[in-house]
């Protein structure tokens, strides 16, 4: 029977099997001593290529700094083709807003659905105090609907929305970190993966580069600042990989240049800016850190940028997020009667309706409450 | 906040151009799957199999020939006298098997003394006991508050249930315990012993079996409402028409045609247990480990235990004066 091309199927299988359960074959050698259960991975894999991935991307940095064009380049998109810019006048009263740009990629055979949070006006005011505040509040938002979804009782389709990476925007006109730079970062350390950037890159020369370098990766240690940190390798991983990931950790913060135009450099069309006194070639590692930031983010730590947002960021929020709840609920000293519900002047039945179950969603997270003060009044007897 | 969406395909390079470093339009999201795969390959796998049937039905041996080693209870604890218990037991035994580079955990829990005694009635209890039990655990690390990484899964993926070669109809035991315990586990039937059946018996018995697990609305797996798409029922249908699996299980090595291969030796011939023309463990192998493993654990943890877990959330809400309305 002929089925239709589609991602590679999982290996291991013997000529009959697929003779009866109609998929291709391949006849595995030395099948006496084999099991099997090695094509787990592919198995794995081929339900990931039908589910696809999502990732969520967030940029951060004052107006001008090169994020769209960055976020252009990194994906190959063409994100903000309608953007209107607003200028100074207009910016006045603007506050921080969140914008979304969703992107459904594909590339052989693997779909991501990539999700672009933009923060413009961040920085933009004369007074940036708190400028922050709508970001992280935004980044709380999605851990609490995750919460809710994952405590819910129907979680066959959970959207997971939360922020896997933040790439931080650094001006190169400075001599390192400002203090928003500082309070930003810090506000943000302990709640997604911050990656910090050298915008611009290509306004310093390397030694100027080297030294702004160095400065960012004091300060950043001065202050306490949490960067995302890239996991240790492996010990059985082979030398060239390891050489790879030691060069990223010593070039971060990485120094990078976008381009949205095509230019011809050395008889070769590429992705550069064209200057009088030369071209700035986004990809030539010797230019920019551009593909170093490209493979990082995509090609080698895109899963553990989710992992390290689920396993850690996640899991801080939830565990304060519940600790709140009972602190709260011991305060008040109602740990036996159900929440009750607020009157309402006028109920319709559309208000009572929601009442109810919100007051169900209630007693549900009561009870799981519930359970875990008993938890925590046994683990200290 | 605004939302845009929209499908899109890295722009195709220029004909005949490449860039510096690389494909032009080449993003490389692909290489999210090998990434995957490394991280898998390090945490490697958990299963946990269940095997029900009388005594004397050759679970362990089976057990023994599909991981091509001593995993069963039998080998763990060599007792010559084996004696039928007076209960039933649940024997959870665990081994780490590596294959290829690819770690697994897995756990083989027998349950002798099932159907042995006397009056054979409510003997699924322990075992839906062992089962939900299982799913507690998993329910109550997923709600702690510092819970782990990577909660440690004992929940039952498979239980393969041993079906005497009578040859004429399932009994009445094996119609209560299928009707109850595929609601809560995946449960995959087998012929045991098949070497008593001729060919057509063991149609006759198969086509017997298939319409009595119908009419009696019980869902083996691959269950049809879980087939995800097109492509998953196409190969499920095909598996459906095979089910339940007739099978011969040996340990034993003997030269046949110049090869080695496990088999049974009789004054009449020797039974190939890998050979599909005499038995069918070939397809259960491959069922269970070669292709549809992932998705046994799957349909567990995002189906049967999702439904333990949803009654259970009400129940709590409930309050405890509503006794636990239990199905049995």
């Amino acid at each position: 029977m002929n089925m239709p091309s589609r991602a590679p199927l999982p290996m291991g299988f013997s000529e009959m099997t697929l003779t009866v359960f109609g998929l291709r074959s391949s006849r595995m050698k030395g099948e006496k001593q084999y099991v099997g259960f090695a094509t787990l991975p592919n198995q794995v894999h081929r339900k990931s290529v039908k589910k696809g991935f999502d990732f969520t991307l967030m940029v951060a940095g004052e107006s001008g700094m090169g994020k769209s064009t960055l976020v252009n380049s990194l994906f190959l998109t063409d994100l903000y083709k309608d953007r209107k810019l607003l200028n100074a006048e207009e910016r006045i009263n603007q506050t921080v807003e969140i914008i979304k740009h969703t992107v459904d990629i594909e590339e052989k055979g693997v779909k991501l659905k990539l999700t672009i949070v933009d923060t413009p006006g961040f920085g933009d005011a004369v007074n940036n105090n708190q400028c922050w505040k709508p970001i992280t509040d935004y980044i709380d938002q999605q851990f609490e609907q995750y919460f809710r979804d994952e405590s819910g009782l129907n979680r066959k389709n959970i959207q997971d929305n939360r922020v896997h990476c933040c790439l931080y925007f650094i001006p190169p006109f400075g001599h390192g970190l400002r203090p928003v730079d500082v309070e930003f970062m810090r506000a943000l350390h302990e709640k997604v993966n911050v990656v910090p950037l050298i915008a611009k890159a290509d306004c310093l020369t390397p030694n100027e580069i080297k030294k702004l370098k160095d400065r960012i990766r004091e300060e950043i240690e001065k202050f306490g600042i949490k960067v995302y940190q890239f996991p240790e390798c492996d010990s059985d991983e082979d030398e060239e990989f390891k050489q790879m990931d030691k060069e990223l950790k010593e070039c971060t913060p990485f120094a990078v240049i976008g381009s949205n135009t095509v230019v011809e450099a050395r008889g070769q069309r590429v992705r550069g800016r064209l200057y009088p006194w030369g071209i700035v070639e986004v990809e030539n590692q010797s230019h920019c850190d551009f593909v170093k930031l490209r493979n990082m983010l995509i090609r080698s730590h895109m899963h553990d940028l989710k992992d390290v947002t689920c396993d850690v960021h996640y899991e801080n929020y939830r565990a304060q997020c519940i600790q709140e709840m009972t602190s709260k609920l011991a305060q008040d000293n109602r740990m036996e009667s159900p929440i009750p519900i607020l009157p309402l002047s006028t109920p319709d039945a559309e208000t009572e309706k929601l009442i109810k179950m919100k007051d169900e969603e209630l007693k549900r997270m009561q009870e799981m409450l519930n359970k875990m003060q008993q938890q925590m009044h046994e683990k200290d007897q | 906040m605004t939302d845009s969406a929209k499908l899109h395909q890295p722009h195709p390079p220029p004909k005949g151009e490449r860039s510096h470093a690389g494909d032009f339009s080449y993003v490389g999201i692909d290489a999210i799957l090998e990434q995957m795969r490394r991280k898998a390959m390090k945490q490697g796998f958990e299963l946990n199999i269940m095997v029900v049937g009388q005594s004397g039905l050759g679970k362990s041996t089976l057990m023994n020939t599909l991981f091509k080693s001593k995993v069963s209870r039998k080998s763990a604890q060599p007792n010559p006298e084996e004696k039928i218990p007076q209960t039933i037991e649940i024997k959870s035994i665990s081994h780490d098997i590596e294959e290829k580079g690819v770690r697994m955990k897995l756990a083989v829990i027998d349950t002798p003394g099932f159907g042995d005694q006397i009056n054979n009635e409510n003997c699924w209890q322990p075992i839906m006991k062992f089962i939900n039990d299982q799913y507690e655990a998993y329910l109550q690390e997923e709600i702690n508050i510092d819970r782990k990484k990577r909660i440690p899964d004992s929940r039952v993926h498979c239980c393969i249930y041993f079906i005497p070669p009578t040859g004429h109809c399932l009994r009445p035991l094996d119609v209560e315990f299928m009707r109850r315990l595929s609601k809560v586990v995946n449960i995959v039937p087998v012929i045991a012993k098949a070497d008593t059946l001729t060919l057509e018996e063991r149609d006759d018995f198969k086509q017997t079996i298939r319409e009595e697990l119908r009419a009696n609305g019980i869902d083996v797996y691959p269950q049809k409402e879980f087939d995800e798409d097109a492509e998953d029922r196409l190969i499920n249908d095909k598996i459906r028409e095979m089910i339940p699996f007739a099978v011969v299980g040996s340990d034993q090595e003997y030269q046949v045609n110049g090869k080695k291969i496990l088999g049974r030796k009789t004054k009449w011939g020797t039974i190939e247990v890998e050979n599909i023309a005499h038995c069918e463990f070939a397809y259960l192998r491959d069922l269970l480990i070669r292709t549809h493993m992932q998705n046994i654990k799957d349909i567990t943890g995002s189906i049967h235990y999702e439904m333990y877990r949803v009654r259970r959330l009400n129940e709590s809400n409930a309050g405890p004066e509503t006794k636990r309305n239990q199905t049995l």
